[in-house]
C-alpha cells in the first residue's frame, strides 16, 4: 500500500509523522502548484468549491508518483465537505485512475467503522503503538503552531523579514525530519533563540484578524499567501483557526487544553448568528466579534467561492459592523483570483484601517477637545 | 374590536413544499395570512439589492419577497430550517436565514423564526408540529386552539401531498384546482421530458422563465419529481455509496435515478441555480450516471442575469436533438449502441 493524502497547509508534516510511525509507506505530494490547480479544475464540477478542486489535483499528482491509496476525511453536515470523497472517487474511476480511497468518517456516525478502517490501514500493529504514533504527530502539530505563531508575530517587527522566513522554512523542515519528540522540541527552542536575535524595528504594527473557512485560512496556496502579504505590508496577523486546536477539537473531542486567542470566541456569535450553520460559519462570526472586542484594526474573512457557511457568516456582517465599527473585508477565492487585484484590495483596506486607527488614537489622547 | 393579526409568508423557497400547512395553521389561529405576489422584476431587484452577490438566486428572491412584505404585515413567518428529516440537513442558508434577514433588511416586523429540527430521531411531520406549536405560543395563549389548528394544518398538508401524487402539477395542487383533463395528442407521440430541480426554481415562473410551459409548447410532456412517491426516491437514493445527507439533494438524486431507470423518458433537464452549494456535487453525480446510462441530459444553470432567448434556443435544440436521436439513431447509431436496443 502506497498511501497519500491531500494537502492543507502544514498538515502534511503531522499526517506523515502519524502514518510513518504506523509503518505505512507514504507518498508525499509535491507542493500544491499551478499545475495542481489546472489538473483539479479540468476534472472537477465547475461549481464545486476550491478545496475540492485542489484535492483532486493533489490525487492526480500523487497517482503520477505511484500512490495507490488515498486517506481522506468525511463527515455529515450541511457543509459539502462530507460528500467530497464519494464524488472524487467517482471522478477518478471514470478517468480510469485506479486508486483506493479510505474515508475516515467521524466516530459519531459509526465508531466501529472507524475502528475497522484504522485496523485495515495499520494491519497487525497494537493499539498502544497507534496511541504512541498519535502522540508523536500531536507533538509535531503543536510545534508547527508555535513556529507559525512566532512567525506571524515577528514578521512586521523585524528589519529583515526574508531572513525570518528562511529560518521558518528551515524549522519546518527540521520538524518534518525529526524522529522523536525531544528533537522536535529542540528545533522549536532553537528557532525561538535564532529569531529572537533578529534586529527589530520600533514601529507599532497594525493588527488584523484572519477568519474564515479552514482550508483557505490554513493553505497558503489557496489564499494567495495572505499572511505573508499582510506581514510584508507591516501587519501583525492573528488567525481564528490553528491546526493543533482544530485537531484537538474535532479529533480528540476537546480532550486537551489548547490555549489560543480565539479559543472561546465561538460563543460570541450570538446574537448575530444564532444557529450552527455547518463548516466554520459560527466560528467566523464569533471570532470576528472577538477580534473587534480585543481592539484589532480590522478583520479579513477568507472563503472559497460559493462556500455556503461563509456566505451566511458574511451576510450577517452588517449587523456586526454596526455595533463594533471595525473594518471588514471578505475574499472569495477560486482558481481565477488575480494576485494584483488581491494586493490592491489589501492595500486599500489597510490604508483605511490605519486611518481609523490613527483617528482613534487622536481621540484617546484628547485631541477631540481641541476644536 | 380586536384587530386581526396579519402574518406574512414569502412566496419563495419552502413555500412550494409547505404552504398548505402554514396557511391552514395561521388561518385557524385566527390570523390573516398575507402571501407575497408571484415573483416579478421589482421583487427580484429588491432581493438583489439587499443580499450579497454570492448567495444563490432563490435566496435573493426570498429576500425580495420579505422586503415586499415588511411594511405590510404584523409578523413574518420565516422559520429557521435545520433538518426536516432525521440526520439530514437542508442547506446552511436555510439555517441562517432569520439572522441574515435581520442583518440586511431594515424595519422588519417581528419575525416568527421558530426552529424546525428533526434532530437525530425526529420525523418529517413531528418537526413541523414542534415548530408551529412554538410559533402558535408566541401568538396566542389558547393551547386548545393551537392543537386544533395543528390538526387541521396537517390534514391540509396531507391532502396537498395526495394531490401531488395523483399527478397534479405543484402550482395547481397548491391552488386547489380540480384535476384537469390532460389533452392527449393522439396523432404523434409526445416527448416525455423529466424536469429535475428544486420546486422553488422550477415552479416559480419568473425564475425559471416559464420553463414548464415552454417545454409543453415544444410538444413535450413534463414529468417532475413531485409525481414520485417519497419511498421511491428514498430507495433510489439508497444506491449511492454514502447516505446522501441533504434532504433536497437526496430528492434530486433519487428522482434523477428513478427517471433514468424506469420512467420511459426521452430526456432529462436539470435546472439548478448558480451558487447552489449541495447541487454542485449532486449534479455531478447525476450527470455522470446519465452518461453511463446513455440518457440525454441538459443542465440549465440560472441566475439573475439569464437571458430568455438563450434558454429558448437551448430548449429547442435539446428537444430537436432528442427527436433526431429517436428517429435516426435507431438502426445505425452514430455512436454506441442503438437507442432501441437498450
Amino acid at each position: 500500500m502506497r498511501i497519500t493524502y491531500p494537502h492543507m497547509g502544514n498538515l502534511y508534516i503531522v499526517v506523515r509523522a502519524l502514518l510513518v510511525s504506523l509503518g505505512l509507506e507514504v507518498v508525499l505530494l509535491p507542493q500544491t502548484s499551478r499545475r495542481t490547480v489546472e489538473l483539479g479544475v479540468r476534472y472537477s464540477p465547475e461549481f464545486a468549491c476550491f478545496p475540492f478542486k485542489l484535492n483532486l489535483g493533489n490525487y492526480l499528482e500523487a497517482h503520477e508518483k505511484g500512490a495507490d491509496t488515498i486517506l481522506m476525511a468525511g463527515g455529515v453536515g450541511p457543509c459539502r465537505f462530507g460528500y467530497y470523497a464519494q464524488v472524487q472517487q467517482q471522478i477518478l474511476s471514470d478517468l480510469g485512475v485506479n486508486m483506493e480511497m479510505v474515508v475516515l468518517e467521524p466516530p459519531d456516525v459509526s465508531f466501529q467503522e472507524v475502528k475497522d478502517k484504522i485496523r485495515y490501514l495499520i494491519g497487525t500493529l497494537s493499539w498502544w503503538q497507534v496511541i504512541k504514533a498519535i502522540r508523536f504527530a500531536w507533538c509535531k502539530a503543536r510545534a508547527i503552531d508555535e513556529v507559525e505563531g512566532r512567525l506571524l508575530y515577528l514578521r512586521p517587527r523585524v528589519e529583515d523579514p526574508l531572513r525570518l522566513e528562511k529560518l521558518y522554512r528551515e524549522a519546518l523542515q527540521e520538524i518534518d525530519g525529526a524522529g522523536d519528540r525531544r528533537t522536535v522540541q529542540g528545533v522549536v527552542v532553537d528557532y525561538q533563540q535564532k529569531t529572537g536575535k533578529l534586529k527589530k524595528q520600533q514601529k507599532k504594527p497594525l493588527r488584523i484578524g484572519l477568519v474564515g473557512e479552514i482550508f483557505t485560512v490554513l493553505e497558503p496556496f489557496a489564499n494567495y499567501e495572505m499572511e505573508k502579504r499582510l506581514g510584508l505590508l507591516g501587519v501583525e496577523v492573528n488567525r481564528s483557526i490553528w491546526l493543533s486546536a482544530w485537531i484537538n477539537e474535532h479529533l480528540f473531542g476537546g480532550l486537551l487544553r489548547v490555549k489560543y486567542e480565539c479559543a472561546h470566541d465561538k460563543e460570541l456569535a450570538s446574537p448575530y448568528l444564532n444557529s450552527f450553520v455547518g463548516g466554520h460559519g459560527v466560528e467566523t462570526v464569533g471570532c470576528t466579534v472577538g477580534f473587534a472586542r480585543r481592539d484589532y484594526d480590522g478583520v479579513i474573512q477568507l472563503a472559497p467561492l460559493t462556500c455556503m457557511p461563509e456566505i451566511v457568516a458574511h451576510s450577517v456582517f452588517p449587523a456586526l459592523a454596526k455595533d463594533y465599527d471595525i473594518p471588514l473585508l471578505t475574499f472569495y477565492l477560486d482558481e481565477h483570483s488575480g494576485e494584483a487585484g488581491i494586493q490592491t484590495r489589501l492595500e486599500a483596506f489597510l490604508d483605511l484601517a490605519a486611518a481609523r486607527s490613527r483617528k482613534k488614537e487622536e481621540q484617546m489622547s484628547g485631541s477631540v477637545f481641541r476644536n | 374590536m380586536i384587530r386581526i393579526k396579519k402574518i406574512g409568508i414569502p412566496r419563495a423557497l419552502l413555500y412550494y413544499y409547505y404552504y398548505p400547512l402554514w396557511y391552514e395553521f395561521f388561518t385557524r389561529l385566527g390570523c390573516e395570512v398575507v402571501l407575497s405576489p408571484e415573483t416579478n422584476k421589482a421583487i427580484l431587484d429588491q432581493g438583489i439589492k439587499s443580499t450579497l452577490s454570492e448567495v444563490c438566486l432563490p435566496v435573493k428572491v426570498y429576500f425580495g419577497h420579505v422586503a415586499y412584505l415588511a411594511g405590510r404585515v404584523d409578523y413574518l413567518f420565516v422559520p429557521r430550517i435545520t433538518r426536516v428529516e432525521a440526520k439530514e440537513y437542508i442547506c446552511p442558508k436555510f439555517m441562517g436565514i432569520p439572522d441574515m434577514l435581520k442583518a440586511r433588511i431594515n424595519k422588519l416586523p417581528p419575525l416568527i423564526d421558530t426552529t424546525v429540527d428533526a434532530g437525530k430521531e425526529g420525523n418529517p411531520v413531528q418537526c413541523w408540529v414542534d415548530c408551529l406549536r412554538d410559533a402558535g405560543n408566541s401568538l396566542t395563549a389558547d393551547r386548545k386552539l393551537i392543537e386544533d389548528a395543528l390538526e387541521a394544518a396537517l390534514q391540509a398538508q396531507q391532502f396537498f401531498w395526495k394531490r401531488l401524487n395523483s399527478g397534479l402539477m405543484l402550482p395547481d395542487a397548491i391552488k386547489g384546482i380540480a384535476i384537469p383533463e390532460i389533452p392527449v395528442n393522439s396523432s404523434s407521440k409526445p416527448l416525455r421530458i423529466g424536469l429535475i430541480g428544486h420546486p422553488y426554481n422550477v415552479y416559480d415562473p419568473f425564475i425559471s422563465m416559464n420553463l414548464i410551459k415552454k417545454l409543453q409548447q415544444l410538444g413535450a410532456v413534463v414529468v417532475t419529481p413531485e409525481s414520485l412517491q417519497a419511498d421511491e426516491i428514498e430507495k433510489e437514493a439508497a444506491s449511492l455509496p454514502k447516505r446522501m445527507f441533504w434532504t433536497l439533494g437526496k430528492r434530486m438524486v433519487g428522482s434523477a435515478f428513478r427517471f433514468f431507470s424506469s420512467q420511459k423518458l426521452d430526456g432529462v433537464i436539470y435546472l439548478t441555480s448558480f451558487g447552489c452549494g449541495p447541487e454542485a456535487l449532486v449534479e455531478e453525480l447525476v450527470a455522470r450516471t446519465a452518461k453511463h446510462q446513455n440518457m440525454p441530459l441538459m443542465m440549465l444553470t440560472i441566475d439573475e442575469h439569464t437571458g430568455e432567448a438563450g434558454i429558448n434556443t437551448r430548449l429547442e435544440a435539446f428537444t430537436e436533438m432528442i427527436v433526431w436521436r429517436l428517429k435516426y439513431a435507431n438502426h445505425i447509431p452514430p455512436y454506441g449502441e442503438s437507442v432501441h436496443c437498450r
